[in-house]
């Protein structure tokens, strides 16, 4: 910890960029790592994280910069090349195989063998020898990994990865699946390869786990480095507000456009959750949503936000608690569609996977809730789909403005706009949007906000806006809830909203 | 199908293009078909020859109807379950025991051209064949076994099945009005020809007169976002199945009417992958998404003008098979992504194998 | 200690145990050695071209091109024999070059082009079949002396006999054992059909493994091949039809997971014993037709399969929450 200052990288990275079509990933990052230290890489989505992690590990190619290792130029192709050059990753999703014993998750590829035959012995021996030696884990090596819980995966994950003689380990996420006994048992094994020498990379999203294992943090937005600290220099709001790009110093006042003028009906809840919960995915949480009133959903990537989003609208089933809908049909909201037939819309994160279906026209996108909804014989005749197509093109300006286009085809804030018009169309009393400006240009954003202000004010139309953006929350929310490491900790009224308030609810520990 | 992608994205943004995509869509498969029959045309004249002989139409385009009608019908039913990325391997099973069980039903009765008889045969046969298709759809979605595996569970014991109702014998019948089903001619044509005609008309009313084709388009295309748009993907996935089971056991009429007899064994052999190939040919992929009824037709007809060909050219017919052969792996590698990548980016993939590998996953 | 994972193996051969053990309280003649070992006379081929399909299946593949296989093989032998006049000793090496060449190219295109391999090796199989009646359309029948050689000696041992087919099944059995589990390629098979991402990111030569386990299920149905021409004495384009239907059937009946990754030879081997005594009992029986083979055979698949999804739904739970993270 104390004696970065008298030795030399073990692996420096200058100048790097990295383009994808359309992308600009990484535009001139430098970034360095120093043997005994735990670096955290922080930023929230689209601060380059994985792909400086995937350069790093030969996956992706860069387009200008260097990477050096010890001094020498290094350039890897591919993981293997990574691994044999003394780079070591742990994935957040334990990149093993499940079905094989765990000593052979260690040792696969590189077995002991007599004559080509794999020593099978000698392997467990040696797996049980190096888990317990090393790790401090006793287990039965012989038994499939998939018997075990995800930390001892994580666990056995980096058993391989330093048994290949590993300089630099990098971990990608690594507590994202465990709890809190779990990362205590993590971290024990990571100080103790720290106190060994190894260089360790510490990706995560959770900032008390930063502070607890780090000795420096770098901070990375937009795919530029931000800056690089020593862990204990650096205050927590300050951190916070270096990821999300706010200067705390430089903040004015917001025009708050929102809310002045609305008389949001908080007494007639649209939707109640009491003790609403899922293992794993948010601990349990009251929040109830009135008529014509915006819920600003803040926090930090991973801190829960879309997984409550998902719990209101059935896309997840909650394994505790009660949801009240108004409107709701005998059984409640326990599927998506029943959530659409209480009035519920939801506009995914995951705009590629969960929202657009890209092989489909723009008008079938935007119809295809509706149609659902109104089951299969009472069509909407393709006049009416033209109409209603035309409408949300225009309304919502959508570009082009074609609605044979594949949707596929339509530029990220398009598409968005296209998921929203097919919401608009049921006319739903709450409309969840998740990450809805993610990804796509200012002018688009700005597009959406105000949409979303004028449903809400002149349409009696109440929202859930989940935004990694807090400005954008900060404008458009009647009402802030705070999530931090998988729980609400906070709901923050209209008279009280600042960002800094905000922030330091995001931020917890001593700056809360 | 490449120059139907490039005639989609080319013009894509130009208004109107659903249209012509679909003409698009055509394109290859029907430019397949008109090369063969061109190629007919010239190797023997005949090939178009269409003769009147007591008031029934006679020539090898009307055989290539008439034996290819089993095969479009299949086709039909393959292409909404394709649709929705899964497949049915046991129609041939469902051929197999929709015959079995209406020549068996036929052979009990006292009168084997009582009309009602006949009827109610084909009724409980169609019943079946659907009851079949039920199972399938069950295994699919409420169990969410992959649809290779769940439907591979009838295609072996379909034809067990098959025996069982025919106690492992080719049952022939002599009833008028049954072998009109797979023999009989109407208004010259044959008589198949007219139930293809009828099911790929109900098939096109229901997807694309109603919004089950919207739905099965969705849920091929992206489960989980037809999931979060409210469309109930197990029921839509169950009744493809079902309407697939259907589709096969009129076909297995057909085919056992025209030879007035149901054979077990090899009623249908092989017809499920004659379907997937027509299915395949006809445009519609493999992975799901939009599929096309037209094209799948023109597929059959495509497949079955081949066998025609290939017999009339005086090859052995069992020749076809390696024709079919490779006609698979040519249009699944232009299907295939990775294939025109490899060929447009050989140098760059080689480099860096993994950045393919992951961008894939990511 | 009898481990979790080996519990479907050890149900297969409960279930195998069980149904001989019925068969010799109910039909005299029943239980004997000879019945027992008429099972593998009878199902040598089968076993042989199921050892083959199970590396496909625990790879995470699947092979259908193997029951056509075996009809080119017996074609190409008896064509070679009968009407090119070659060796014995020629014509099995070159049946079983031709067989490996035939299954690694279909490896390389699913591999590299991504194509399923449903799709590939059912290009596989019509082309096979095709193949075999570009030489005939009819049978031809081999009376090469080698052959009927083969066909006719009994391996003796007390009362009893085997073929030297059976032989050739049990050492190809004990080497495709050998080769799962004491190999670098048996294991790597094994972890591709675990998760193919994961054995690219550990390092695994993933191309390479997965093209070298169709040539081995092509070598497999070669030499099932070889060994259904040494049963039948004749090469025909119709021969083995709905082969790779029991063999898939014998495997996942034998433990091994149609998803891939999980499995034993040894289970294929039960599997296809189970599929052998289920034919037997059939003609025991006497008045049931052999058709309830395969219902039989298709209950079975069924039970198996539902209980594999039972299996792999209650892991998918337990990991489940890591992939909604990722």
């Amino acid at each position: 910890m104390a004696q970065q200052s008298v030795t030399e990288p073990v692996l420096k990275l200058t100048g790097i960029h990295k383009r994808f079509p359309g992308v600009r990933a990484l535009s001139g990052v430098d970034f360095r790592l120093f043997p005994g230290e735990v670096h955290a890489l922080m930023g929230e989505n689209g601060a380059g994280k994985s792909t400086l992690i995937k350069v790093l590990t030969g996956v992706y190619s860069i387009d200008e910069g260097m990477v050096e290792m010890e001094g020498k130029r290094l350039v890897v192709h591919s993981p293997q090349e990574a691994q044999a050059a003394g780079i070591s990753t742990v994935y957040q999703e334990v990149n093993l195989c499940p079905n094989l014993s765990v000593a052979e998750n260690i040792y696969i590829g590189r077995e002991p063998r007599r004559f080509g035959r794999i020593q099978w012995k000698e392997m467990n021996r040696r797996a049980s020898q190096l888990l317990e030696e090393r790790l401090h884990l006793r287990v039965d090596v012989t038994l499939p990994l998939s018997e075990y819980p995800v930390a001892i995966q994580q666990l056995v994950a980096i058993a391989r990865a330093i048994d290949i003689q590993a300089r630099v380990l990098i971990l990608d996420e690594p507590t994202s699946s465990l709890d809190r006994g779990e990362v205590a048992r993590l971290f024990e094994v990571v100080r103790k390869l720290r106190g060994e020498g190894m260089a360790i990379l510490f990706v995560t999203h959770f900032i008390d786990q930063v502070y607890e294992i780090s000795d420096r943090i770098t901070i990375l937005r937009g795919g530029e480095l931000i800056a690089e600290y020593k862990a204990s220099e650096l205050p927590r709001l300050e951190l916070v507000s270096r990821m999300i790009g706010k200067e705390l110093t430089m903040l004015d006042e917001l025009p708050k456009t929102a809310g002045e003028t609305r008389a949001s009906d908080t007494q007639s809840a649209i939707v109640a959750a009491s003790g609403l919960g899922r293992k794993g995915a948010i601990e349990p949480f009251n929040l109830s949503i009135g008529r014509g009133e915006v819920v600003g959903l803040a926090g930090l990537l991973g801190s829960g936000r879309t997984e409550l989003a998902r719990l209101l609208y059935g896309a997840d089933r909650a394994d505790q608690g009660k949801l009240q809908v108004e409107g709701a049909g005998k059984g409640g909201v326990h599927s998506p569609r029943s959530a659409i037939d209480a009035g519920l819309a939801f506009c995914p994160e995951n705009r590629k996977t969960e929202g657009i279906i890209e092989d489909l026209t723009v008008r079938e996108n935007i119809v295809v809730a509706l149609q659902a909804t109104r089951g299969w014989f009472k069509t909407i005749s393709r006049k009416r789909q033209n109409e209603i197509a035309d409408e949300y093109i225009r309304t919502l300006n959508i570009h082009p403005p074609n609605p044979e286009q594949l949707v596929k085809n339509l530029s990220g804030g398009n598409q968005q706009k296209v998921i929203l018009g097919r919401w608009l169309l049921t006319q739903p009393k709450l409309l969840i949007l998740d990450e809805p400006t993610r990804g796509i240009d200012i002018g688009a954003k700005a597009e959406i906000q105000r949409l979303v202000l004028t449903l809400s004010r002149e349409e009696g139309m109440s929202v859930l806006y989940v935004s990694s953006e807090l400005e954008e929350v900060l404008r458009v929310s009647d009402r802030i809830a705070v999530l931090r490491d998988r729980v609400k900790v906070e709901e923050i009224d209209k008279d009280e909203m600042d960002e800094q308030r905000i922030m330091k609810a995001i931020a917890g520990g001593e700056g809360a | 199908m490449t120059a139907d992608s490039k005639g989609r994205y080319s013009s894509g943004s130009q208004s109107s293009l659903l249209s012509r995509a679909y003409k698009h869509h055509l394109f290859w498969p029907l430019a397949l078909w008109i090369a063969l029959l061109l190629f007919n045309l010239f190797y023997s004249p005949s090939f178009f020859k269409v003769v009147v002989r007591e008031g029934h139409l006679y020539g090898s385009l009307i055989d290539i109807l008439n034996f290819g009608a089993p095969l479009m019908l299949v086709a039909i039913g393959m292409t909404t379950v394709i649709a929705t990325r899964g497949i049915d391997l046991s129609v041939g099973s469902v051929v197999a025991i929709a015959g079995a069980l209406a020549c068996q039903m036929i052979s009990k009765g006292s009168d084997q051209n009582a009309l009602s008889l006949v009827l109610y045969a084909i009724v409980m046969a169609l019943v079946l064949s659907v009851a079949l298709g039920l199972w399938n759809g069950l295994l699919v979605s409420i169990t969410g076994i992959q649809p290779i595996i769940a439907t591979l569970i009838l295609m072996v014991a379909g034809r067990g099945i098959a025996q069982l109702i025919t106690d492992g014998q080719i049952i022939t019948v002599s009833s008028t009005p049954y072998q009109y089903i797979g023999a009989g001619s109407l208004a010259g044509l044959p008589f198949s020809i007219f139930l293809v005609a009828i099911v790929f008309a109900i098939s096109a009313l229901l997807t694309r007169r109603t919004a089950l084709g919207l739905y099965i388009e969705s849920v091929g295309c992206n489960p989980e976002a037809s999931r979060l748009a409210g469309i109930r993907a197990k029921t839509v996935m169950i009744i493809v199945y079902m309407f697939c089971g259907l589709c096969a056991g009129v076909a297995g009429l057909i085919l056992s009417g025209n030879v007035a007899s149901a054979d077990g064994n090899n009623a249908g052999l092989w017809i499920e992958l004659d379907a997937i190939l027509a299915v395949v040919i006809g445009g519609t992929s493999l992975t799901g998404g939009r599929f096309y009824l037209t094209g799948t037709i023109v597929g059959a007809l495509m497949i079955q003008t081949l066998t025609t060909t290939i017999y009339s050219v005086g090859v052995r017919p069992e020749v076809t098979l390696v024709v079919k052969a490779v006609v698979v792996l040519a249009v699944c590698l232009i299907q295939s992504e990775s294939f025109r990548k490899a060929i447009i980016s050989r140098w760059k993939t080689r480099r860096y194998p993994a950045e393919r590998e992951v961008t894939r996953h990511a | 200690m009898l481990k979790r994972q080996h519990l479907p193996v050890a149900a297969t051969i409960a279930l195998f145990v069980l149904m001989f053990m019925m068969g010799s309280f109910r039909y005299t003649g029943f239980f004997s050695m000879q019945v027992l070992l008429n099972l593998l006379i009878d199902n040598a081929f089968l076993l042989i071209v199921a050892i083959g399909m199970t590396f496909v299946i625990v790879s995470g593949g699947i092979d259908l091109s193997v029951g056509s296989m075996v009809a080119l093989t017996t074609m190409m032998s008896a064509g070679l024999l009968q009407q090119g006049g070659w060796p014995a000793w020629a014509v099995i090496p070159f049946v079983l070059a031709v067989g490996s060449l035939f299954g690694a190219a279909m490896g390389a295109l699913i591999h590299y082009f991504k194509i399923q391999p449903f799709i590939v090796t059912l290009a596989g199989m019509f082309l096979a079949r095709g193949l075999c009646y570009v030489i005939s359309i009819n049978t031809i029948t081999i009376n090469n002396g080698f052959y009927t050689d083969m066909a006719q000696t009994k391996i003796r041992f007390g009362d009893n006999f085997v073929s030297p087919s059976v032989i050739i099944a049990l050492v190809v059995l004990a080497l495709a054992i050998y080769i799962a589990h004491y190999t670098r390629f048996g294991r790597t098979t094994y972890a591709i059909g675990g998760s193919e991402q994961s054995a690219l990111l550990m390092g695994l030569p993933v191309a390479r493994t997965k093209i070298m386990v169709y040539m081995f299920s092509g070598f497999c149905s070669a030499l099932g091949g070889v060994v259904f021409t040494f049963y039948m004495l004749s090469g025909y384009g119709l021969h083995a039809v709905g082969l790779e239907l029991d063999a898939i059937a014998a495997t996942v009946i034998g433990g091994t997971l149609l998803t891939g990754g999980v499995g034993y030879v040894f289970g294929t081997f039960a599997g296809v014993m189970i599929y052998g005594v289920i034919q037997t009992l059939i003609v025991f029986q006497g008045t049931l037709s052999s058709w309830w083979t395969r219902i039989i055979i298709g209950v079975l698949l069924f039970a198996f399969i539902v209980l594999q999804r039972l299996f792999t739904m209650r892991s998918d739970r337990k990991t489940g929450s890591v992939e909604k993270m990722a």
